[in-house]
């Protein structure tokens, strides 16, 4: 299965909750349309949801911190939600965690926007 | 002698099918389902390499792929047609400067999920990479 993305609005920030896998090829590409989209749009508060995202490979980190870049560039902040134990291994094994935001709770990161 | 031994288009079909024989092999030596996830990683992100950087999807060239178990080990072999590489050019993925870079993670995760991890330039030429996971409680 590849991933699923559907976005949601809790008040000023916009939630994307990801389902299955972001992997090299149509996983990550929808990602990344996604968030150009939401970033074109004006969208300046964006919040991964990541809790039903089974696996991530190196294509997947790559379009995560390529959206980080871009929803920076446009002003806005990016920010992740709900990580399995093997995704924050990742963002260890590859030192993303100094550079991402992780929350494991929704109602706290979306009061961090604020 | 390889308990399996493929000869792979360079596709991303490929990936699944390499990822899948080598789980299958390796579910046989007992690995736990951690072990069997940073396998099936590691030789995704091999695979992925093989494909889109090594043979860069040209039809005519095709990855080699063998599986070999033992009784603590097992070790995969993957090799490509294309022009090889060295290491010491690869930029550091943990360096400050790389950090947002998006691509440049691939040999870092599988350094990170098997035991041995080998790359040399293949025969005739190409880039072989040998990479061996023990069991835990052999390790």
């Amino acid at each position: 299965m590849s991933v699923k993305l559907s976005t949601r609005k809790v008040g000023d920030v916009t939630v994307i909750d990801s389902a299955g896998r972001i992997t090299l090829g149509e996983g990550a590409s929808s990602f990344r349309d996604t968030i150009r989209d939401l970033a074109n749009k004006g969208e300046k508060k964006i919040l991964i949801n990541l809790s039903e995202v089974s696996y991530i490979d190196s294509s997947g980190i790559g379009e995560m911190v390529s959206s980080f870049t871009t929803v920076t560039n446009h002003g806005g902040q990016l920010k992740l939600l709900g990580l399995s134990k093997r995704v924050k291994d990742l963002l260890q094994i590859t030192k993303l965690y100094t550079v991402f935001e992780v929350f494991d709770d929704e109602a706290a990161a979306i009061r961090s926007f604020a | 002698m390889p308990d399996r031994d493929m000869l792979l288009d360079s596709n991303l079909d490929s990936v699944e099918i390499a990822e899948a024989a080598v789980l299958d092999e390796a579910h046989a030596v007992g690995f736990s389902e951690e072990e069997l996830h940073q396998l099936g990683m590691a030789v995704r992100e091999s695979m992925v390499n093989a494909v889109v950087h090594g043979n860069r999807y040209n039809a005519r060239k095709k990855v080699h792929v063998s599986v070999t178990k033992g009784p603590d080990r097992l070790t995969v072999v993957i090799a490509d047609e294309g022009e090889g590489f060295e290491m010491v050019n690869v930029p550091d993925p943990l360096a400050e400067e790389n950090l947002l870079r998006q691509s440049g993670r691939g040999l870092l995760l599988i350094q990170a999920f098997v035991d041995e991890f080998q790359v040399r330039r293949g025969q005739p030429g190409g880039t072989e990479v040998r990479m061996v996971k023990y069991l835990a409680k052999a390790s």
